[in-house]
């Protein structure tokens, strides 16, 4: 009665070769990482729909709404300007502190968001996963594309601070720019490698908190860059100026004002930036690359 | 069997095994269990394997509706699983097929925040449509699913919905898209009369533009009425593989058994 009747093992390879004459295949396969690229390229409209989609939804319940974008920033940086420069003053010998602390605060949560973002984008997508068949970069790299949101509103904030604490605007705010889009290389590829990470070993998000928490300590944020060569010396000091996080504030800093004390040279943190940035996007791209078919099994 | 037609999936000795972790007996789970684990590097004790899928092998060619029935848990969800490329097979075996195979379950969320409008878009994008595209399709997918059939719900955030409507919301965006390879699992059981007869003339149409449809469901009816071709699975095994009619037959005597 079967039309197929149940393949004995004999008659195994000849289906094999059978699905590879008429060019089917194999179903879970890896596709090769340019093909991966073109394949990712052609879903941008979809990554921009879902990062949109993101926004709206967590801003959806809220009253004011988009309005929460730029009030986040000036709440935080309100909190940390409170407690680090008039609680406990850090100070020291920085003119503009609070121009000082935000630009600190504010690059440094840019990054945060996206580590804190990005833990979960496949975790918390699993359903969309399983359902649909798109490139799952694009869940991390969305994630990405909404922080860069949030960040250009905190930057109109810090804008706003650096002007209203006296910073003349000059021809290197310019360096503002690429500062900032290396960084958000920097970031996507982060995201894509903590999201592979988290969903192949859930136990990683406990830590994740923490991981930031000394990586800001560690980032000159809360205070002056020359704290760390006042305290820590050879290996230890360079160790810490290698931090990407310390490079990118600093970035953000020298571009933004005057007469601010740098860890190095501005060339040669541009440098190290360009280095961190290439490593870590790229790294980060291929290592989620390598995990493309695993991540609807959960 | 020797034929022209053109074989659309493939599945070749095809053996699947679940590795599920962290469901260990009682006991085994402790902290003083776990730290034992880390130190020792053994890790066996918290995974166990299930044995869902053992050895399928069947063509299907381009223009067929299958039907895969079985009683629960036989590992008809687990195939479709594997024929769309979520799980993997294990060596030696393998299940090929044309193009991207999309797995359409009763299960697959879209995002319940947004509004049905939204929905559509998100997900006419995620199956790979450009922006014209859906825009084209967007009114006809809302009006197929007929959740606008008491008012305006289009516009209303999907968690909104009852499961029916959200069923029928996800059917209609899976379906608008022409596929290669189409998996329905359980979804033309959900909704209500209405809805289920006009998804299946859906599913015929698919067929008719040269996919390949297959049907996981426990409604016979819905498969009677859908596939000409059934392929009966029981813990795994194919138990037989042909017309609906003579393979319906024997699985109702054995479940009545």
């Amino acid at each position: 009665m079967a039309q197929t009747a149940v393949a004995d093992s004999d008659t195994g390879p000849s289906l094999t070769e059978l699905a590879r004459s008429h060019g089917l295949t194999k179903a879970g396969r890896l596709p090769s990482l340019p093909e991966y690229t073109r394949h990712l390229w052609s879903y941008r409209h979809f990554i921009a729909a879902f990062a949109n989609a993101k926004v709206s939804a967590s801003l959806g319940s809220t009253k004011l709404g988009v309005i929460w974008q730029l009030l986040t920033p000036l709440i935080n940086a309100g909190v940390y300007y409170v407690i680090f420069g008039v609680l406990i003053n850090t100070k020291q010998n920085v003119d503009n502190f609070i121009a000082y602390l935000c630009a600190g605060v504010f690059v440094f949560g840019f990054t945060q968001s996206v580590v804190q973002a990005g833990s979960q984008s496949i975790t918390s997508n699993i359903a969309l996963i399983r359902a649909l068949h798109f490139p799952r970069a694009s869940l991390p790299i969305a994630v990405s594309l909404v922080e860069v949101r949030n960040m250009i509103a905190s930057m109109i904030v810090l804008v706003a601070i650096v002007l209203l604490t006296g910073e003349p605007i000059t021809v290197q705010w310019l360096l503002l720019i690429p500062a900032l889009l290396l960084q958000t290389i920097f970031n996507t590829g982060l995201a894509l490698f903590v999201s592979r990470l988290i969903s192949k070993i859930t136990d990683i998000r406990q830590l994740i908190p923490y991981i930031l928490r000394i990586w800001m300590y560690g980032s000159a944020v809360l205070y002056p860059v020359t704290f760390f060569a006042e305290r820590v010396h050879g290996w230890q000091l360079r160790l810490i100026e290698a931090n990407p996080m310390l490079i990118f504030i600093e970035l953000v800093r020298h571009a933004l004002m005057e007469n601010v004390q740098l860890a190095t040279a501005a060339p040669l943190l541009w440098l190290q930036a360009a280095i961190w940035t290439v490593f870590v996007g790229f790294g980060g791209y291929v290592y989620f690359w390598r995990g493309e078919k695993g991540y609807g099994r959960g | 069997m020797a034929d022209d037609r053109q074989p659309t999936v493939i599945a070749d000795n095809a053996h699947i095994v679940y590795r599920i972790y962290g469901s260990v007996a009682p006991g085994a789970n402790s902290p003083l269990a776990s730290l034992k684990r880390i130190v020792t590097g053994k890790k066996s004790a918290a995974v166990r394997e299930v044995h869902a899928v053992k050895g399928v092998s069947f063509v299907a060619h381009k223009g067929e509706a299958i039907g895969l029935i079985g009683t629960n848990g036989s590992g008809k969800s687990t195939l479709l699983r594997a024929i769309a490329g979520l799980l993997p097979v294990e060596r030696g075996g393998g299940i090929f097929a044309a193009g991207q195979p999309s797995l359409l379950g009763v299960n697959a969320a879209l995002m319940n925040d947004l509004s049905g409008e939204r929905n559509v878009e998100l997900g006419c994008l995620a199956m790979g449509m450009s922006p014209a595209e859906v825009k084209e399709q967007a009114p006809g997918i809302i009006e197929f699913s007929g959740i606008n059939e008491r008012g305006d719900f289009s516009s209303l955030p999907m968690k909104t919905y009852s499961s029916g409507m959200s069923a029928r919301l996800r059917f209609s965006i899976a379906a608008a898209k022409k596929h290669d390879v189409l998996l329905i699992d359980e979804a033309l059981a959900t909704g209500d009369a209405k809805f289920r007869k006009r998804s299946e003339q859906r599913v015929r149409d698919l067929r008719k533009e040269a996919g390949t449809v297959f049907l996981v469901s426990h409604s016979e009816q819905s498969i009677r009425d859908t596939c000409e071709r059934s392929i009966w699975l029981e813990s795994g095994v194919i138990r037989a593989d042909g017309p609906t009619d003579d393979v319906l037959k024997e699985y109702e005597t054995y479940v009545n058994k």
